[in-house]
């Protein structure tokens, strides 16, 4: 029994049936109880206000806008080293939840950084990164749709997605050289002088584990949809053959 | 290959080649600045680093989506493939003859127009310095987006937006170093990063752009 | 030197189009390639030349023996015949253009930019390169396109010259070189659809 025997299309689709309903009820349970918990059974900070509140959503978009890239690096290197084709659409379904998340972490932002610094934007070195990672996934969209072949395509944009990642690192260390910002440091870290109050840490840990299951049922019924479009594109090619 | 950087520099040049638009973009955008922001010259002094900069890197753009896709159309590309050229040889050749034909010029000409923007005195030989540092990387750069993209029509327009990001770190230390310059503090550290990224660059992304180039010409 | 190509199959944009093509051809061999359009010629003559890699079975050759004479000549139009030859010739490590001017009848065209050309000459003038390539093996796909008979008489000589030299050539063509060429009809080898390892069986 190897993790690789998802690879086949048939066997994931046969798995992913019953979990992708599964992973959508525990992500609405845990997205439910997380959110109401924060939002209306903390209390407001001292400094910050009830403003603080919108974490619950600022925080984890923005930890799986970050952590999809990562995940469709992963399955474009799992596509360029073993030709899996699930991989690959696996990373192509990720990109637009990704993006989204971004969105996301970006439009929060700005609403709670308005109350706190007065201003919609601000060039501050996470904000930037995290323009920059939204362009990125602009790009790789961009590649995906631009391309016919599905397997020039999953290559293609496998290359970019490596390339891209290292040079979203370098934008990431050059954009804080360039504007040392005021974004408050992590909100989550082993440091407990940096940590957040336990208040609001547990229902943010909630939240967060809402989101990261909402995104893994969003991405595996993507790929789900991606692998019947492969299919319905396999079977044009077959019937222009016979 | 260094046959390659020859004809590419020769077709360049040559009738159509296109060799001096990048130039007469970079000047024009220079040009219009000023009427965007006014003629005050403390303002220009201020910006002028990151203007040239920006101008420097769009001209540049400008003339990337020829690099592979002229030789795509006319069936030289096939051709080179199965030449005894390693293939990332050909990348660096082209990308080489890129930069010979757009940068080298840009960062012959910057300094002059500098002067249209006011920079102030020190800053001219660090803006000198960066672009002929960081340009490199920017040729490179884009021989990747378009080896990304040639085999698409109307590439153009996804190449800006596949290169254009990843050409943030470069402005960003080599309009940094000008800055630095231009305002008398140490230039060290950006101008370190601008060539760290310029030698990385160079050496790996000829071979991404080869294993690009394999796939489109499947 | 030997060219020897064994149940070889490969496929155009996906599609498996040939399966089980095997053949060999040896020194002062030529070998006539036949078959309606789209019956993967052009897809054969590419999966020899390494440009694309085939579905199963194998190639084998000398390494750097083959060259690959495609449909666009590679022609670049604002240099002149001898820039474009000599850049060929420079690519392959070799320094004699006379001949393959000779050859093709272009010596007086020598001056001329290649977009001043005729559809014919330039096709001379895609066909010279391959004498400058010094390589044993030539795969030509459609050569004698927009040739004269007096051009084609010319194209034929030179490879009745290459074969005496100990060369080889696969060529796709439809009209009759007046070669001493076996001919390989490849309609015969059209892929089955089913058994094809085609690139998406997994998904049907």
């Amino acid at each position: 029994m190897s993790i690789w025997r998802y690879a086949n299309p048939a066997k994931f689709m046969a798995t992913t049936e019953r979990l992708v309903p599964a992973l959508s009820w525990l992500a609405a349970v845990a997205l439910a109880v997380g959110l109401v918990w924060g939002f209306f059974f903390t209390p407001d900070d001292y400094r910050q206000g009830s403003t603080v509140k919108i974490i619950y959503l600022h925080v984890p978009a923005a930890l799986i806008a970050i952590n999809a890239w990562f995940m469709m690096l992963a399955a474009s290197l799992i596509w360029l080293i073993r030709r899996h084709h699930v991989s690959a659409l696996a990373a192509k379904a990720a990109a637009p939840v990704g993006v989204t998340m971004t969105l996301i972490a970006l439009v929060t932002g700005a609403v709670w950084g308005q109350p706190m610094w007065g201003t919609w934007w601000a060039w501050d070195p996470r904000l930037t990164s995290f323009l920059i990672l939204f362009l990125f996934y602009l790009g790789y969209m961009a590649l995906w749709s631009a391309i016919e072949d599905p397997d020039t395509a999953a290559d293609l944009t496998s290359v970019l997605c490596l390339v891209g990642s290292v040079f979203a690192v370098l934008s990431r260390y050059a954009v804080n050289f360039w504007n040392q910002g005021l974004h408050q440091g992590a909100s989550l870290s082993l440091d407990a002088e940096e940590n957040v109050a336990d208040v609001f840490y547990l229902p943010l840990l909630v939240a967060i584990g809402g989101f990261v299951l909402l995104f893994i049922a969003l991405v595996l019924q993507r790929t789900r949809t991606e692998i019947r479009a492969r299919r319905l594109h396999a079977l044009r090619l077959r019937e222009r053959m016979a | 290959m260094i046959r390659l950087v020859l004809r590419d520099v020769r077709l360049a040049v040559r009738a159509g080649g296109g060799f001096g638009l990048g130039l007469a973009f970079f000047l024009i955008v220079t040009v219009l600045v000023p009427f965007g922001v006014g003629p005050e010259g403390a303002v220009l002094t201020r910006i002028a680093p990151g203007i040239l900069w920006v101008g420097a890197l769009l001209a540049c753009l400008l003339s990337l989506d020829r690099m592979f896709a002229l030789d795509w159309e006319d069936g030289s590309l096939d051709l080179l493939a199965t030449a005894p050229v390693p293939l990332e040889g050909v990348v660096a050749a082209k990308a080489l003859a890129h930069w010979l034909t757009t940068g080298l010029p840009l960062v012959v000409a910057a300094p002059l127009f500098g002067l249209l923007l006011n920079l102030s005195g020190p800053g001219y030989v660090w803006l000198v310095v960066s672009l002929a540092l960081g340009t490199p990387a920017l040729s490179v750069i884009g021989a990747f987006g378009a080896a990304l993209t040639v085999g698409l029509k109307r590439g153009g327009l996804l190449l800006s937006l596949l290169v254009l990001p990843l050409y943030v770190p470069t402005l960003i230390f080599g309009a940094e170093a000008v800055r630095r310059g231009a305002e008398g503090l140490s230039v060290e550290t950006p101008l370190l990063m601008l060539a760290g990224i310029t030698a990385g660059t160079l050496a790996v992304l000829p071979f991404a752009a080869a294993a690009a180039l394999r796939v489109n010409l499947r | 030197m030997e060219l020897r190509v064994r149940d070889l199959a490969c496929a155009r944009g996906g599609v498996p189009v040939l399966e089980g093509v095997s053949f060999t051809l040896s020194s002062g061999e030529a070998l006539v390639l036949r078959g309606p359009n789209g019956s993967g010629k052009t897809t054969l003559l590419r999966t020899l030349a390494g440009l694309q890699p085939p579905l199963a079975g194998e190639v084998s050759m000398p390494a750097e023996a083959l060259a690959y004479g495609a449909h666009a000549d590679g022609l670049k139009a604002t240099l002149t015949v001898e820039e474009n030859l000599s850049f060929w010739a420079g690519v392959y490590g070799t320094r004699d253009i006379a001949t393959a001017l000779a050859a093709f009848d272009l010596e007086d065209l020598r001056e001329r930019a290649a977009q001043n050309l005729s559809a014919g000459q330039k096709r001379r003038l895609g066909l010279a390169r391959l004498l400058v390539t010094g390589r044993p093996v030539w795969a030509l796909d459609e050569p004698t396109v927009s040739l004269d008979t007096a051009s084609v008489a010319l194209f034929a000589d030179a490879v009745r010259a290459h074969l005496k030299k100990g060369g080889a050539a696969i060529i796709a063509t439809h009209i009759d070189l007046g070669l001493d060429a076996r001919v390989l009809d490849i309609g015969g080898f059209r892929a089955k659809q089913r058994e094809a390892g085609a690139f998406d069986e997994a998904f049907l």
